[in-house]
């Protein structure tokens, strides 16, 4: 008996998808959502951000008078709307993830995977999945939060909203995967995407809203991946500017460079 | 079947810049044995396991899995050998339920987890997560995952280190259990007990090398002066005496091998009839002992005589060559 298996089973491996990604997923997921901090973090910090400062600072109530029309009768916080979705991919991105993932290898769950039929590349690819689907439930909830609670009219541009959204998913999670492509650590993966966040927020407008943002920030926010993302949702959700085609090719040409970089980089044990 | 589950032969591993984890280990293993790997920590024996699942790509020397070559097709042998790991491997906050059905999930043909967790004494501890069972149910978790896939044959690295000796028993029985079950077990361990106590075979391996190999018995009765007697007597006269006379009786008789006083006691080895010829001896000269008990020999000693120093676990942390 053990003769025929021994014929048979590479050709029929190589065959078949690999067996229990399902099962993989639907675990994975469910211990994700046993974290609390993770949860926070990816799916409640963006939206609270965004309703705690659209609702306590009456500046961000009032109408931004000198916009030109119909943005004139938005509120202020309309204008922080795309920052928080920036912020929601970067807080997944350069919090979430590379700590997963430097975890995994810390706790050799990538070197035991790889012991196994399911290779461990398959891990990483399923926590992508989950982070973003994370990510849809993050955004989407800032977005409906900011239409239903804070009056903010819907993007004039919806699909250049939607192109930049995935354009700076695939440059940051790419830049999460290269964090957390040598980290030994979670610690250590959590120490260097920290050290990549929140020079990256600024950029993004969470502390200046870019609407004041001086030249030279702006300037520089635009070669940086979270600042074009922010500016080209921006450029999208108002459509005052035209099509946000700088943002774009920046956007793309990070994910062209970091996503090899972090995959050629990843160690798997 | 009688063609060998395992085969290595000449393997050689070198880490960069030049430090040599294993030189030349050689040995086969037959299905259904409990197969050892016994050495001190850094000696080789996970780097020589990780060669043959294929988790490592070796410098030199030919390793078979079943038939195949793990070197040349790692994926070829994952669905028939289970592997635990030293480190723990697995998510604080995953249940042992979870973790059983996830991994089982991966494999064409799966034990039941209702079993195997029973066999495991996991049973009451299903829905507990990993970050909060002891070291022992732990380990249990990880031997479980090992055989969730219904492998033909189980790597188990290590798996009593940081147990306690009545986790250690417990385990040890398990490994049996495993065996009779028919999976062929592959022991790595540097407990010289442990191995005496479970391997039907083994290798020890020093400095990357194997340095004996055979059944725990026939390695013990292989050594030199492999029976011990110790001899106690009442006052320093009768001591001397006795010392004077085995000390004669050692240059005679060809049974007796050594003799060494070891503080108020007389330690003689020798051959199978060492005892009865140091009796017959003292009982000629009317020297009586208070007591005499024979030493038991063990693969310790076998370790002091290959390799000329004391067994030490913990030793060649860091060999460099």
């Amino acid at each position: 008996m053990s003769a025929v298996e021994t014929v048979r089973a590479p050709g029929a491996v190589r065959a078949r998808r690999v067996r229990g990604f399902g099962t993989l997923l639907a675990t994975e997921l469910k211990v994700w959502l046993r974290d609390p901090t993770a949860v926070f973090f990816a799916l409640v910090f963006p939206t609270g951000l965004l309703l705690g400062l659209g609702l306590a600072v009456p500046a961000f109530a009032e109408p931004m008078t000198e916009a030109p029309p119909p943005w004139n009768t938005a509120p202020g916080i309309t204008s922080y709307l795309p920052t928080i979705i920036a912020l929601a991919v970067g807080t997944i991105a350069l919090t979430t993830m590379p700590v997963q993932f430097a975890t995994f290898r810390e706790k050799g769950v990538l070197k035991r995977l790889s012991t196994t039929p399911m290779p461990p590349q398959n891990l990483i690819g399923a926590h992508m999945l989950i982070n973003v689907l994370a990510l849809l439930v993050s955004c989407g909830a800032s977005v409906v939060g900011a239409l239903l609670v804070l009056d903010v009219p819907f993007a004039a541009d919806p699909l250049t909203v939607l192109l930049v959204l995935v354009l700076a998913t695939t440059a940051m999670f790419s830049l999460g995967m290269l964090v957390a492509a040598r980290a030994e650590k979670g610690t250590t993966a959590s120490g260097l995407g920290m050290l990549i966040y929140f020079p990256s927020l600024m950029f993004s407008g969470v502390w200046v809203p870019l609407s004041v943002m001086p030249d030279w920030m702006q300037t520089i926010g635009l070669y940086l991946p979270l600042g074009a993302a922010a500016q080209g949702l921006t450029a999208g959700w108002f459509g005052t500017d035209g099509f946000p085609l700088a943002q774009v090719l920046v956007l793309a040409a990070w994910t062209l460079v970091l996503f090899p970089l972090g995959v050629r980089l990843f160690r798997w044990s | 079947m009688t063609s060998p589950v395992v085969e290595v032969s000449h393997l050689r591993k070198t880490y960069p810049p030049s430090r040599t984890a294993v030189a030349d280990v050689s040995f086969d293993v037959a299905r259904g044995e409990i197969f050892g790997i016994l050495g001190p920590n850094g000696a080789g024996k996970t780097t020589t396991v990780e060669c043959l699942a294929g988790l490592r790509r070796a410098d030199g020397g030919t390793v078979r899995l079943l038939g195949r070559d793990p070197q040349a097709d790692p994926r070829s042998v994952r669905e028939h050998v289970g592997i635990q790991l030293q480190e723990a491997a697995l998510h604080d906050k995953i249940t042992v339920g979870e973790a059983l059905d996830v991994f089982g999930s991966f494999y064409a043909e799966q034990a039941d987890p209702a079993e195997l967790l029973d066999l495991l004494d996991l049973t009451a501890h299903r829905n507990q997560q990993f970050g909060k069972l002891s070291g022992g149910q732990k380990q249990r978790l990880s031997i479980a995952l090992a055989l969730v896939g219904r492998p033909q044959v189980a790597v188990l690295d290590e798996l009593t280190t940081g147990l306690d000796p009545a986790a250690r028993r417990a385990t040890w029985d398990l490994v049996e259990r495993v065996r009779d079950a028919g999976v062929t077990v592959l022991l790595v361990t540097h407990f010289m007990d442990e191995a005496e106590r479970l391997c039907d075979r083994l290798v020890v391996i020093d400095g990357g090398r194997v340095v004996a190999q055979g059944t725990p018995s026939a390695l013990i009765e292989g050594l030199e002066g492999h029976r011990g007697v110790r001899l106690r007597f009442t006052g320093d006269a009768a001591r001397t005496r006795a010392l004077e006379i085995l000390t004669a009786l050692a240059r005679q008789d060809d049974a007796v091998a050594a003799v060494n006083p070891a503080g108020d006691e007389i330690e003689v080895s020798g051959t199978r009839t060492v005892l009865f010829a140091v009796v017959q001896a003292l009982a000629a000269a009317d020297v009586v002992p208070d007591d005499v008990r024979t030493v038991e020999r063990t693969l310790e000693d076998v370790f002091v005589q290959v390799t000329g120093r004391e067994y030490r676990a913990e030793e060649n942390e860091e060999v460099t060559v």
